[in-house]
């Protein structure tokens, strides 16, 4: 497998080639989120008028208009992801945990239909779970749209298949003995989950984690659907894409808030860059 | 455990008591329809004053049980409030005028009939089945290809790794409207001034397929790179080293055994990016929202970049028709599922073969 130089230099420029085409839109968006309004469409890919002082203008108009409220967009899409995560992990872990290690008709029911819903595309019941919820929200007395819990509740129902479904591939390699050996000590069974099993899984939680948090935080049409384009509580996707159709074409303003939005994801992928892309190929393997 | 026993009884049945006494009495309210702010949290409260008191309850034997049900209860409970009841909702719906609050009659078949008589919808569904398998092909080829690319001997493959990477941490709708900028204001300079072209790739319906299309793969493709690098790193050493001291050269290699020894890693690519393929919706909208004028059918329609996804969004959002918009859903869940299992049935059998 030695590799003549030729086709080594060969390889690496292109390598370089098409690393300079993924990243070139992202180098768009910050040069010109350093510019005003007619420098951007003069000139979009020079840095001529670029500045630091115009990026923090410009980042300033994005964060203080009230047509964007980005910290409240901010704060509602850290809140809704970082609940939904835990929520999932915990959850996800308990209800796999039963259903590996029960081998009854009922457990086998409930993963065969956690593992069909898979397929269901959003499509087919976003329109009806509105109007479930409505209606649920209004029976029970709590708001299920255009709030915070409502929002949560669904990614648990929406999330809960695929995390239930990797967990317990996980759950099913771990020796059964070890949960044995606990009982006969005196360990009740949900002792054995949160003190032996809960903390093995930590690996394909983090996997679980990754997978659902890029989808959440990501996410448009479910939040778009359920807290409504001008509700008062937005996500970040659901308040940028607001902004944008109340600014059109004010590049200035949309791609400062562009930068803003996929800031957060671009610094943690760069702290845990070798844990995301081992989570997103496992979550798709298996 | 047992010295508590007796204690316990008395706290898990006051527990079950109190709590089924909340719940119930919460519930009356909801029905007679007397709103007060209170009942929500008062049925909360009484669920979890019953889940609390078949924790405590006192027996050796249905412990385990209990616990098991717990453990499942909260999300088959979100599962069943989310995903079930709305599927089966939805289905229903699709045969009747429902508006989105309420039923008024039942109409039979008259929603799938009336769509396939809209010739904005066939063009929906045609445009895509050739968007998912032109990105199938392009998609899997050019991940593919990266792949090699990061998983050969060249330096720095990690940098390229992530960088190919990283679009995909994009959500669609950021991304849609990163790229609206560069096709009209960034690639329209360059093309002025390189071939004289001046009108953007999004102002034709054509171009702006194109124009979705690159970005689709721009996002997509090193995400199944990844799956790719990690499937090419399960082909043995020792069989690469056979090959090449049975003077194997770098084509036959990769065609006799790298291609055929991951050809479960192909299928899972190929599936991964049919069905997100199919499901686009976020980068469709954000960056021509559907529109487009195109010619089908003798028709002029102005929809000529929408798929199937903004199709029902748009059907039963913007223009309000829930019912149609729910039966175009179903038949989208309809085809979506018979194209997977028919892929996965031809992949398996292309393995076997192998």
């Amino acid at each position: 497998m030695k590799l003549r130089k030729g086709p080594a230099t060969a390889l690496i420029v292109v390598a370089i080639l098409v690393a300079a085409y993924t990243l070139f839109p992202f180098f768009l968006v910050v040069i010109n989120s350093m510019k005003k309004a007619n420098d951007i469409v003069a000139n979009p890919v020079s840095l001529a008028g670029a500045s630091f002082a115009q990026l923090s203008q410009n980042i300033q108009n994005v964060v203080t208009n009230s047509n964007f409220n980005f910290w409240a967009a901010f704060g509602t899409s850290a809140i809704v992801t970082i609940i939904s995560l835990i929520l999932l992990a915990l959850f996800g872990g308990m209800a796999a945990w039963v259903i590996c290690r029960n081998k009854t008709k009922w457990s086998t029911v409930i993963y065969m239909t956690f593992i069909a819903s898979m397929i269901i595309p959003f499509q087919v019941v976003m329109l009806a779970l509105i109007s479930t919820f409505r209606d649920v929200g209004n029976f029970i007395g709590i708001k299920m749209l255009q709030s915070i819990p409502g929002i949560v509740f669904a990614y648990l129902g929406f999330g809960g298949a695929m995390t239930v479904f990797i967990l317990t591939g996980f759950i099913k390699g771990i020796p059964y003995e070890l949960e044995e050996a606990a009982a006969i000590d005196g360990c009740s069974p949900e002792g054995t989950f949160f003190r032996i099993i809960f903390p093995l899984l930590k690996p394909v939680i983090t996997t679980v984690t990754i997978l659902n948090g890029m989808w959440i935080w990501n996410d448009y049409l479910l939040p778009s659907l359920m807290l409504g384009q001008n509700g008062p509580v937005k996500t970040l996707p659901v308040a940028v894409q607001a902004f944008v159709g109340s600014y059109v074409k004010r590049w200035d303003l949309i791609l400062p808030a562009a930068l803003l939005a996929i800031l957060p994801m671009i610094i943690l992928f760069i702290i845990a860059q070798k844990q995301i892309i081992n989570g997103m190929v496992e979550g798709a393997i298996k | 455990m047992t010295e508590s026993k007796s204690g316990n009884k008395s706290l898990s049945l006051g527990l079950l008591v109190v709590g089924a006494a909340m719940m119930g009495f919460a519930l009356v309210l909801d029905v007679v329809g007397i709103r007060v702010g209170y009942r929500g949290p008062l049925l909360i409260a009484g669920a979890l004053a019953v889940l609390a008191g078949l924790y405590f309850y006192p027996t050796i034997e249905h412990h385990r049980g209990i616990i098991n049900f717990i453990f499942l209860f909260p999300l088959l409970f979100t599962f069943t409030v989310t995903v079930i009841i709305p599927m089966a909702l939805g289905i229903g719906y699709s045969f009747t005028d429902w508006n989105g609050v309420k039923v008024n009659n039942y109409v039979g078949l008259a929603n799938y009939t009336s769509m396939f008589k809209d010739p904005a919808f066939i063009w929906s569904i045609v445009l895509t089945f050739l968007f998912v398998i032109v990105n199938m092909i392009l998609v899997n080829v050019i991940g593919f290809l990266l792949a090699l690319l990061c998983s050969s001997k060249i330096r720095g493959t990690d940098f390229y790794r992530a960088s190919y990477f990283l679009p995909n941490l994009i959500g669609g709708i950021v991304l849609g409207y990163i790229w609206q900028f560069i096709f009209s204001n960034v690639l329209i300079k360059l093309t002025a001034s390189a071939f004289g072209m001046r009108n953007s790739l999004l102002s034709n319906s054509k171009t702006a397929f194109i124009a979705i299309i690159i970005v689709y793969i721009w996002q997509y493709a090193g995400y199944i790179m990844l799956i790719y690098i990690t499937g090419l790193s399960t082909v043995p050493k020792d069989v690469l080293e056979a090959a090449s001291i049975d003077g194997a050269d770098a084509k036959t290699t990769l065609f006799k055994i790298k291609i055929p020894m991951i050809a479960s890693t192909i299928t899972i690519c190929t599936f991964l990016t049919l069905t997100s393929a199919f499901k686009q919706f976020d980068v469709n909208m954000a960056l021509t929202n559907g529109t487009g004028s195109v010619k089908f059918l003798g028709k002029t329609l102005s929809n000529g970049t929408q798929m199937l996804a903004l199709n029902i969004y748009n059907t039963a959002i913007s223009k309000n028709n829930y019912a149609l918009g729910q039966a175009k859903a179903v038949l989208f869940f309809i085809i979506l599922a018979a194209v997977s299992i028919i892929q996965v049935r031809i992949s398996n059998s292309k393995e076997v073969e192998m």
